[in-house]
């Protein structure tokens, strides 16, 4: 961390940034009760993710100079009011910015009256200052699960439904592969035998998934830290416990273990799950997986002019692990200095560490903390290692990538060099799906 | 009286500086009239995002070469600047530059303590770790509404700062809060520049024109070479040397006279610099009395005639077959203030019918105070008036009422996001990003060739609506789309 606490080429933004998880909700809008620039900002930062009615869609008070001097508690409450008359939408999160944490406009109060009268609406404080986005995901999340899944309670009994899990996985937007992922988790586990409610994107059933939360039997967090908070939060209100696999999924080594460990403890659980068919799905698709990293296998030792024989990543965390560990057991690509770019709160940071030295016995791979990128850069650009170097990271690296003549694989954002639409780099074939991506790029740097 | 003083760190926003508005509903001739006897803005009861100044001052000093940018605040309030740093990569050869170096863009990253105990210490150690990092050769420090509520003394930091590196360290009030017309942003980032540096003086230069601007193509150095000069592109792709020197420059002209407004009044009342009495060259009325006025300010009308003559033969006939062909055509622009109503004149000149427009704000008259620099009058006068003319602060949803009423041929925009609305409904949407691309002669022919491939290319835009997905409701779109605004349908 520098000294002065500042972030060059950041990574992620700040608190009202989980607007975009409610935009990631299908029908959902959020409300902005902050200055006018907030949304343009977010909706800069995550491009091309403006969804159903998020970014200059989302209604919005505008703080102007009036409002920072007398509150804008009123001017929220009339553009709620006309939210209804012209946007039709499922569920309304109402998310404030700098200026009304500083006043002080007591939004939770009036947004309670509007869901009195029964409607679909929920309240969150994300004052820029608060918290980054990775961190106040959960907020926004658990906000939703506080007051407005909560009365949908006896209709949802508590644990009711056996084999079913809500899953608390990639962020949405900030991940950029969230939507693929996610996908891809639910395919995945349904495969032994568990319905997920992933709860964002088009694999999920909109509010209505929300609504059965308390349903589920148990929860599946995957991530190294961010999410947790959710998961704490059901465990204690609906009494759900939850497996936790520390880092994303990526290739077979990782998926089975995960697949592995989640079938374990929904057995433990009681769920009612054919342990012999839920093995046998993950050794087809571990099968499938290596039938292809078996044709591969030549190409990869045998390419005569040259292939990337180290990398540096700069990710959060859940990536940052997941593919060193990855490309070392299952590419052959020696990850080198790994830059940590989320802002890990500072107790989640040993664990991390671990589990990335777990990956082997042989070497260690330096990793950083650093939510400072121009300071993590700054680092790479001085290092030196022989071979040909592969950064994976923001479209803020592909410079640095040019400097030093490394390839460069675009997979953080903000992402302005590439363009991902449903693509997962989780799971089995989420791994294949990485190794096209790395030797796309490198191959394409021939003739 | 002037309406600068650069004694004063902030910029006086638009709003109270020139009597600029966001909200009207009516037409354009009728908004030329009252621009001249007094102007009310009208609030709205409804609003989605608009945008802020902080963006827009930011986009003008994060493409200064050789400088680094601060936001102080929240992370979040610069998390949209690796545009301008994508922007400054991809346009580089349009510049001519070979060699674009990284955009140094900070945020001090102000956490919540930091608004209770002040973040100047903050500040000061971040603008000293930005020069360590980077020796850029000016630091611009942007104001955000959290560093502006908490009262941070954002202009003696610098100050201090300053002295300290013997570099420009310059404080730009920028907070979102403080204006409606995002467009103050800009001010605010010429307003520091002219303030900290632009310095007096030493000669009057004959072979240089100012060109205040976004970072279109490099239009003007074959325009200005037939005077003897060469244009200094103000602020993107220039250097803190260029900028203290504008200060010599034989005339400013503009790109976008909603955008340089300021600062072209600036170089003229503190600097000497005139500011030419005519509005950007879009439209063949326009572009003549541009020329004209150009060659008059550099004593060299002869040269403005002939230039005028030469492009009059080589571009006449081939405006006139774009005439014949787009003829009938309808068209909707939604942009900012100046640039809508440079498309509008394209429109015009081409022979095409403008029905309607959304313009996010208005400003009566520019801060030359010249009625000669007024584009939207010019418009009217030169190809008549405009009907549904919308003010609309980037309103979305009054531009999608207006678009699912009118029905135009074609949409034209120039701000992202708005082209998706027109798609949405079927009408083909053009966004054209370089604002040099519709000047003079030339544009109108660019201009009109790719407005009839857009129009002419409607398959994708007819599937798109076939399938596209709606958030408005049914009652809204049979509203009026001044519903909303005080003194409309409602006045909740």
């Amino acid at each position: 961390m520098s000294r002065s606490g500042i972030i060059e080429q950041e990574r992620y933004t700040c608190a009202i940034g989980a607007l975009q998880s409610v935009v990631a909700i299908p029908r959902a809008v959020p409300i902005l009760h902050s200055g006018p620039g907030c949304g343009e900002m977010i909706a800069g930062f995550f491009e091309r993710s403006t969804g159903y009615a998020g970014g200059p869609t989302s209604p919005c008070t505008n703080f102007s100079e009036k409002e920072v001097v007398f509150g804008g508690i009123n001017r929220l409450r009339e553009i709620i009011k006309n939210t209804y008359k012209v946007l039709d939408t499922d569920l309304q999160v109402v998310l404030t910015g700098c200026t009304a944490g500083i006043v002080g406009d007591d939004v939770d109060s009036l947004v309670s009256e509007f869901a009195r009268e029964g409607k679909p609406i929920v309240s969150v404080e994300t004052a820029g200052f608060k918290a980054n986005n990775f961190e106040s995901h959960s907020l926004v999340v658990n906000a939703i699960i506080d007051q407005y899944v909560s009365l949908f309670e006896s209709e949802n009994e508590v644990k009711s439904q056996k084999n079913t899990v809500n899953l608390i996985a990639s962020i949405p937007y900030q991940d950029p592969f969230w939507k693929g992922n996610l996908a891809e988790y639910k395919r995945l586990l349904a495969g032994i035998g568990l319905k997920a409610n992933v709860l964002f994107g088009p694999e999920s059933g909109g509010v209505k998934e929300w609504q059965k939360i308390p349903a589920a039997q148990f929860n599946v967090l995957v991530s190294p830290w961010y999410g947790k908070p959710i998961a704490d939060h059901l465990k204690e209100k609906y009494g759900q416990e939850y497996v936790w696999f520390p880092h994303i999924p990526i290739g077979a080594n990782a998926t089975e273990q995960f697949l592995n460990q989640v079938l374990e403890f929904a057995l433990k659980e009681g769920a009612e799950i054919d342990e012999a068919s839920a093995r046998s799905f993950i050794e087809y698709e571990s099968k499938a997986y290596y039938e292809e990293i078996d044709n591969l296998a030549t190409f990869l030792l045998e390419f005569r002019y040259g292939l990337p024989n180290h990398a540096h990543i700069l990710h959060d965390a859940g990536y940052v692990v997941g593919l060193s560990k990855f490309l070392l057991h299952e590419v052959g690509i020696i990850p080198k200095e790994q830059f940590v770019t989320d802002g890990t709160p500072e107790k989640y940071q040993e664990a991390i560490r671990a589990d990335l030295r777990s990956t082997s016995d042989k070497r260690e791979i330096p990793l950083y903390f650093e939510p400072d990128a121009g300071k993590a850069q700054e680092f790479l650009r001085k290092i030196h290692h022989s071979g040909r170097g592969l950064i994976i990271g923001s479209g803020w690296d592909k410079e640095l990538a040019k400097e030093k003549g490394y390839d460069f694989l675009s997979a953080a954002i903000p992402s302005p060099y590439r363009l991902v639409l449903t693509t997962h780099y989780a799971g089995f074939t989420g791994g294949l799906r990485v190794i096209e991506d790395i030797y796309h790029l490198v191959l394409s740097t021939y003739a | 009286m002037s309406k600068v003083n650069l004694a004063l760190p902030e910029v006086k926003i638009r709003e109270i500086r020139i009597n600029s508005i966001t909200g009207y509903q009516g037409d354009a001739e009728e908004l030329v009239k009252a621009s001249r006897c007094g102007l009310k803005d009208r609030e709205r009861s409804f609003s989605q995002c608009m945008g802020c100044g902080t963006s827009k001052a930011a986009c003008m000093v994060t493409l200064i070469q050789d400088a680094a940018v601060i936001s102080h605040g929240p992370v979040g309030c610069a998390s949209c600047l690796h545009e301008f740093s994508f922007t400054y990569r991809v346009n580089a050869p349009l510049r001519n530059l070979q060699h674009p170096t990284p955009r140094h863009i900070f945020s001090t990253n102000l956490k919540e303590k930091d608004t209770v105990y002040g973040g100047n210490i903050k500040l000061a150690n971040a603008i000293r770790e930005v020069y360590e990092r980077t020796k850029a050769n000016a630091i611009f420090v942007l104001t955000t509404c959290a560093a502006g509520i908490i009262g941070d003394d954002v202009e003696s930091v610098c100050n201090e700062a300053e002295d300290e590196l013997g570099i420009p360290v310059v404080a730009v009030f920028c907070e979102g809060f403080r204006s409606k017309v995002w467009t103050t942003g800009f001010d605010a980032g010429y307003h520091a520049i002219a303030r900290k540096l632009i310095t007096k003086p030493r000669q009057r230069r004959k072979d240089i024109i100012n060109v205040i601007n976004f970072w279109g193509s490099d239009v003007f150095s074959e325009w200005f070479a037939p005077f003897g000069a060469k244009p200094n592109y103000i602020t993107p792709y220039s250097t803190v040397n260029g900028l203290k020197y504008a200060s010599e420059a034989a005339a400013t002209v503009q790109a976008c006279s909603t955008l340089g407004s300021y600062l072209g009044a600036v170089l003229e009342q503190e600097f000497g610099v005139p500011e030419i009495p005519a509005a950007p060259p879009y439209g063949i009325a326009q572009t003549d009395r541009w020329f004209r006025a150009l060659g008059k300010i550099l004593g060299k009308e002869d040269v403005a005639e002939q230039i005028i003559k030469e492009k009059k033969e080589k571009y006449l006939p081939k405006i006139e077959a774009l005439r014949e062909k787009l003829k009938g055509k309808t068209a909707y622009v939604t942009a900012g203030a100046a640039h809508g109503h440079a498309l509008l004149d394209v429109l015009g000149e081409l022979g095409m019918k403008a029905v309607g427009a959304a313009i996010f704000h208005h400003d009566p008259i520019y801060d030359s105070g010249r009625e000669e620099n007024d584009q939207l009058a010019q418009r009217v006068s030169d190809y008549g008036n405009v009907p549904n003319f919308n003010v609309c602060n980037k309103q979305e949803f009054e531009l999608v009422n207006a678009l699912n009423r009118l029905r135009p041929d074609v949409l034209l925009a120039r701000h992202g996001g708005m082209t998706l609305w027109g798609a949405k409904l079927g009408i083909p949407s053009l966004l054209i990003g370089d604002e040099h691309y519709s000047m003079g002669y030339e544009g109108l022919v660019n201009y009109g060739e790719r407005l009839l491939e857009v129009i002419e290319n409607d398959e994708f835009v007819k599937n798109l609506s076939k399938h596209a997905i709606n958030p408005y409701t049914k009652w809204w779109m049979e509203q009026k789309p001044d519903y909303f605004l005080r003194g409309g349908a409602v006045n909740e």
